[in-house]
């Protein structure tokens, strides 16, 4: 495992992520959500008119559709008091000289202009409703690879719209999904032609910096027969008294023969309600991998999926869930295996202190006919004191005799024992819990990236700082 | 010298220890011995300062620093260090993980490369496979090779005074052999050592200065070598109160 990252005790996320710039924009919507507003938006973006009934459509879906009330409590969302759009500038740079000095400011504190000349192969950048920055390495374009953000490439590549888009998450599927599919904006679209293997990772920055904003953004991946790609998203926002939300939906497409490995590393101030749709179709021999890390928001209700559609297709859902005070993490992940021979493997660990909760939600489900399945679903949850909870909601529908499918869960406290043990090795508390929560992530973390394991490691010392004592 | 006053111990508030007095000076080896349930774990626990264990009086004096109600990482950087009966597991964080964080706290800072160096050596001498090097601490690994562990641990870290709780039991005679051999390297006229044992077969090979039987929570005799011979006959019957 990568060596931890030391982490200044009085660092907090406030200096680093929380704070605020000043809210400049060439167009905003009025709080609250119509007909005319989803027309408006749509007008901004000048897009097919296709889309803009496909908006309207889903409008019609988000206001039939009730309030989940099966996960966390979601009841305080008030959808009138959310701008749903903000345009922060006329036109997207393509260096970061072209921004304005606050957005440039921004990404600079985050530190991704320097990690896209370090290590990754293109970036995409989000502040509010819009990508303001995009770029992708000259080799990558060459060989036919297209990273863009999903207005644009909507705009120079309608076909892949008319193919996929909406095909794996339909308007109708849930109440978040249909509001994103009214308003959405921004998002990355990704095509990797076939057999083409991106080495470095691709990466997208969701920032909100306007307060009660609701950011949409819409992402679209394909990779064809053979190829190979690793996005990666990451996100904040400043720490506001006003909820805003996050309703993202993501849909991807892996061709025979085909990978892709998806990670977020979700550290969304503790004011922002995340709920997002995140679903994967694979086919044949191809193989899908989720790494979910979700550290921030006040509400996280997230479970990618993967649709293993043909024979010998593969998923992994790799998370990890932090949850501190005031927060619920209602995250976790389902595999639908709708061929013979296909593979998942669900591993989800949480941790929660300060009177956090979070929950594993999963479903695992064989159809009749997807004979030689193997499956496995591992959850371990980790509570650091007793006024913080953790619950399991696991679903299994298996209607498939012939499949190997493994459950095992676990819920452990922090032991005096492992403590002492550390403690009296010559560690502090603080560095003792940290240890053994690190310790505890490992399995996940292993799988990272370098750079994205030390950023993970980082982000949990900094929750965890003052943890104890 | 490490100090031991008049201690009483409870744990959920059971008395446990009543009154144990000690003096280790620099370079003794002072054995304990007693039945079980006499309360031998439990001074070694309170001595490290576990949170299970209270002191209710009395006082620990390490190098006339008083530790009595210290934190265990203090009571490590001051020097004091157990071997622990049962060492628990740590799933995720290596060994040599563990033994770096260790060293950096206990020392300061570490050069990596003599780190490398002197850790494969004190494995290899207590014959602990290399590969133990990057496998969790204690996750899965045998009675012996836990006792193993924290000897190697004891070697790495160089305290001024170790308690070994029960670091023979569970082990065969070799592994016994190369323990009392690796505690043996350890020790010299600098270490001061407390041998918690139930059993004498430990002391064929660490002859102790002192011997002290524990018997309900109280020394009840105090003598050289011999002491542990005489037990080995007589049994700890003889010698309640």
């Amino acid at each position: 495992m990568a060596k931890v990252a030391q982490v200044e005790v009085n660092t907090s996320y406030k200096e680093k992520y929380g704070f605020a710039k000043p809210e400049k924009y060439v167009f905003k919507t009025r709080k609250g959500l119509d007909d005319s507003i989803v027309k408006e938006i749509s007008f901004q973006k000048a897009e097919p008119e296709w889309m803009q009934k496909f908006r309207l459509r889903a409008y019609e879906i988000f206001k039939s559709k009730r309030q989940p009330t099966w996960g966390a409590d979601l009841s305080r969302i008030n959808y009138d008091d959310i701008y749903y759009y903000l345009k922060p500038l006329a036109k997207q740079g393509t260096s970061w000289e072209d921004l304005p000095e606050e957005i440039r400011d921004t990404y600079e504190k985050i530190g991704i202009p320097e990690a896209e000349k370090k290590y990754l192969g293109g970036v995409g950048a989000q502040y509010d409703s819009e990508v303001i920055y995009h770029s992708l390495k000259e080799n990558l374009e060459k060989k036919g690879v297209i990273f863009l953000d999903t207005d644009t490439a909507l705009k120079k590549y309608p076909e892949f719209f008319k193919e996929y888009f909406a095909r794996a998450i339909p308007p109708a599927d849930n109440k978040l999904a249909a509001l994103n599919s009214a308003v959405w904006s921004g998002g990355s679209f990704i095509y990797v032609p076939p057999g083409v293997k991106v080495a470095v990772p691709l990466q997208a920055y969701f920032r909100i910096n306007a307060a009660s904003m609701g950011q949409f953004e819409r992402t679209l991946i394909i990779i064809d027969e053979g190829a190979d790609v690793h996005y990666v998203e990451g996100c904040t926002a400043p720490i506001y008294t006003t909820d805003s939300l996050h309703a993202a939906v993501v849909e991807i497409f892996v061709k025979r023969g085909a990978r892709c490995r998806y990670t977020t590393i979700q550290n969304w101030s503790k004011n922002v309600y995340n709920l997002v749709t995140k679903r994967a179709m694979v086919e044949e021999d191809a193989f899908m991998e989720w790494i979910d890390g979700n550290l921030g928001s006040q509400i996280s209700m997230k479970y990618p999926s993967v649709f293993l559609r043909g024979r010998g297709a593969r998923g992994d859902i790799l998370s990890i869930a932090f949850a501190g005070a005031g927060q619920h993490q209602d995250v976790g992940g389902k595999a639908y295996h709708l061929a013979p021979d296909t593979s998942s493997q669900i591993i989800s660990k949480s941790i929660s202190k300060d009177g956090g909760r979070s929950s594993y939600r999963g479903l695992l489900k064989v159809i009749k006919g997807a004979r030689g399945v193997k499956a496995n679903v591992r959850c371990d949850a980790l509570i650091l004191d007793s006024k913080s909870r953790s619950d399991t909601y696991p679903t299994m529908q298996i209607d498939e005799e012939n499949v190997q499918v493994g459950h095992e869960a676990s819920v452990s406290k922090i032991g005096e024992d492992q403590l002492f043990y550390l403690m009296s090795r010559g560690l502090s508390e603080n560095d003792a819990t940290s240890m053994i929560v690190n310790g505890f992530i490992e399995p996940i973390v292993k799988e990272l990236p370098l750079e994205y394991a030390l950023e993970l490691n980082r982000l949990i010392q900094l929750e965890m700082v003052g943890a104890v004592g | 010298m490490l100090e031991i006053c008049d201690l009483h111990v409870s744990s959920a508030s059971k008395k446990i220890l009543k009154g144990v007095s000690l003096r280790i000076n620099p370079g003794e080896i002072h054995a304990i011995m007693g039945p079980n349930g006499s309360g031998k774990s439990s001074l070694s626990l309170a001595l490290m300062g576990h949170p299970r264990y209270k002191i209710t009086s009395g006082k620990i004096i390490l190098d006339r620093k008083d530790i009595t109600v210290l934190t265990p990482d203090k009571r490590a950087k001051l020097g004091l260090f157990l071997a622990m009966q049962y060492p628990v597991a740590v799933p995720g964080v290596s060994v040599t993980n563990f033994l770096r964080s260790s060293l950096r706290n206990l020392k300061g800072n570490v050069a990596p490369a003599e780190f490398v160096k002197t850790t494969k050596e004190k494995m290899a001498d207590l014959k602990i496979d290399e590969s133990f090097a990057s496998r969790s601490i204690n996750d899965g690994f045998s009675g012996g090779e836990k006792k193993k562990m924290e000897v190697l641990q004891l070697s790495i870290l160089q305290p001024k005074y170790a308690v070994l709780d029960e670091t023979d039991s569970g082990l065969d005679v070799d592994a016994l052999k190369l323990v009392a051999e690796g505690i043996k390297k350890t020790s010299g006229p600098k270490i001061g050592i407390l041998l918690i044992t139930h059993y004498q077969r430990i002391l064929k090979y660490i002859r102790p200065d002192f011997v002290h039987i524990l018997v309900d929570g109280r020394i009840v005799k105090s003598g050289d070598h011999k002491l542990a011979e005489e037990i080995e006959g007589r049994g700890y019957d003889t010698y309640k109160i």
